[in-house]
């Protein structure tokens, strides 16, 4: 069970939580079950292919996934997994 | 019988080690590093430095050498050379050294007196005025900074990009720290609204263009900035021509064309930008060093759609959100001046007010990145901020 930290334009998909648990052994499985949980969240983490949407950076602990193995990275029982779109706001 | 001050000297002069200014010049000379490994520390008054001193030395007035020579010199182990005008005074403060337990101290004979005589180099420090001096005190005071480090923001020119919720903080804050000179481009005027975060801005100005409130405030704050206004919105024509010549640049805009206009032209120049970026509870916080670090699109590449990218208008902030993100800005700034810690490149920073967490990520220079894979004269005006659906965007996202 790894902790997925949800950004702010996200949290209306998951009824307002900061943080959800999701199961799962590597990054797409485990933003797979987010999805699951929340369905709102898979169309703006996943484009139409399956892939991350190349505006929305994942962070396996303090790493941005394209630098290891994207959804492909191996996810522990303690990693923490943060969703990070760009914000404009000044 | 007690001795004389003169006797007294007389005696320390046996209980340490002296040098003569032609052996510390030597050493000087032929350091690799520039000082040979030796730390020179001058023990004089700051009237007395004001007419010169051995270039790189410490200054550490006598008066303060116990509570002040470990910030200047911390590692005990390192050769210490202290002088002082004619020798007397460096004497006392080298005694008062080997007790604090430092291993490798001399006094240099003759002071700076003997130093001059024999022709060697002196550094005269720049004049500041007795008013400077006072303000900038806590400034002099701390060892990163110093009376080195305030010149350098004395120096510096430094563009503010909107003078709204984080310029507002950020504008107070460096022209508290004497930042020679503070642009700001802003072509808003103030808000009712505005101030329950912008509070460079006050009640009695609404109405007014912010570049001018906020200067009257600047003004009033420290009158030794220069406040440099650019009533106008930044776009593709007239950024190049905008941000020139300026040291650092403060992102605190409120939309995305503009900040990838801001990274495109700022990496063709070469000039560090302070990002930050703020959403309700939630404050983002980078400083892109043009191909030191990763630039802005390194780290997003594309913007958000429209419904992801919501601006603080439409879905507010808190207000004190943009004075704490603001504030890491201003930080961030005047650590690249000074060239002082470790500036936060290559790293976000992102705060999250609600639960009071910080979180810190990595952030890598994109090898494909569309802008700073390239040299910088290969990028053209054309290229600069181009994204075709950006005035859709804008229009949609607010």
């Amino acid at each position: 069970m790894a902790i997925v930290r949800i950004p702010p334009v996200l949290r209306t998909s998951t009824g307002g939580a900061k943080e959800v648990d999701a199961t799962g052994d590597n990054i797409g499985d485990v933003l797979r079950s987010l999805g699951d949980q929340h369905p709102d969240t898979k169309t703006q983490i996943f484009s139409g292919d399956g892939a991350l949407n190349r505006y929305v950076n994942v962070y396996l602990n303090d790493e941005d996934v394209r630098v290891l193995d994207g959804l492909d990275t191996a996810v522990g029982g303690s990693d923490v997994i943060v969703i990070l779109p760009a914000m404009a706001g000044g | 019988m007690s001795p004389s001050g003169a006797e007294f000297i007389r005696q320390i002069k046996t209980q340490i080690a002296e040098v003569d200014p032609a052996d510390v010049h030597s050493k000087l000379d032929g350091g690799a590093n520039g000082n040979g490994g030796v730390a020179v520390v001058d023990v004089r008054e700051s009237d007395e430095i004001a007419q010169g001193h051995i270039p790189g030395a410490k200054l550490v007035p006598r008066g303060f050498l116990e509570s002040r020579i470990e910030g200047a010199v911390p590692d005990r182990s390192q050769h210490v050379v202290v002088y002082c005008a004619s020798g007397n005074r460096s004497a006392l403060a080298a005694k008062t050294l080997s007790e604090l337990g430092y291993e490798h101290v001399e006094s240099m004979t003759g002071g700076i007196t003997l130093w001059k005589d024999r022709g060697y180099k002196v550094d005269v420090p720049r004049k500041i005025t007795a008013e400077q001096r006072e303000r900038y005190s806590r400034h002099m005071l701390v060892p990163e900074i110093g009376a080195e480090g305030q010149y350098k923001l004395l120096d510096a020119k430094v563009l503010l990009l909107g003078a709204g919720g984080l310029g507002s903080p950020t504008a107070l804050y460096l022209a508290a720290a004497g930042v020679g000179t503070i642009g700001i481009v802003d072509d808003d005027v103030v808000d009712l609204s505005n101030l329950q975060r912008q509070v460079i801005h006050t009640t009695d100005r609404i109405g007014t263009p912010k570049v001018e409130s906020a200067e009257i405030t600047m003004n009033a704050l420290n009158p030794d900035v220069k406040v440099v206004k650019y009533e106008t919105r930044i776009d593709a024509s007239n950024i190049m021509e905008i941000i020139e010549g300026y040291d650092v640049i403060v992102d605190g805009v409120d939309n995305f064309p503009t900040r990838y206009l801001l990274n495109d032209a700022t990496v063709r120049l070469k000039i560090p930008v302070v990002s930050a970026s703020i959403l309700g509870f939630d404050g983002q916080l980078s400083v892109f060093a043009p191909y030191e670090g990763p630039c802005y699109r390194c780290l997003y590449p594309v913007p958000p759609p429209a419904e992801l990218a919501p601006s603080c208008g439409a879905n507010g902030v808190l207000g004190v959100l943009p004075g704490t993100m603001g504030l890491l800005q201003a930080t961030e700034v005047v650590k690249l001046i000074v060239g002082a810690g470790e500036p936060l490149i290559g790293r976000l920073l992102l705060y999250e007010a609600l639960g009071a967490t910080f979180t810190e990520l990595k952030v890598r220079r994109d090898p494909e990145c569309a802008i700073c894979s390239r040299d910088p004269g290969e990028i053209s005006d054309d290229e600069m901020g181009v994204f075709p659906d950006y005035e859709a965007f804008c229009a949609t996202a607010g």
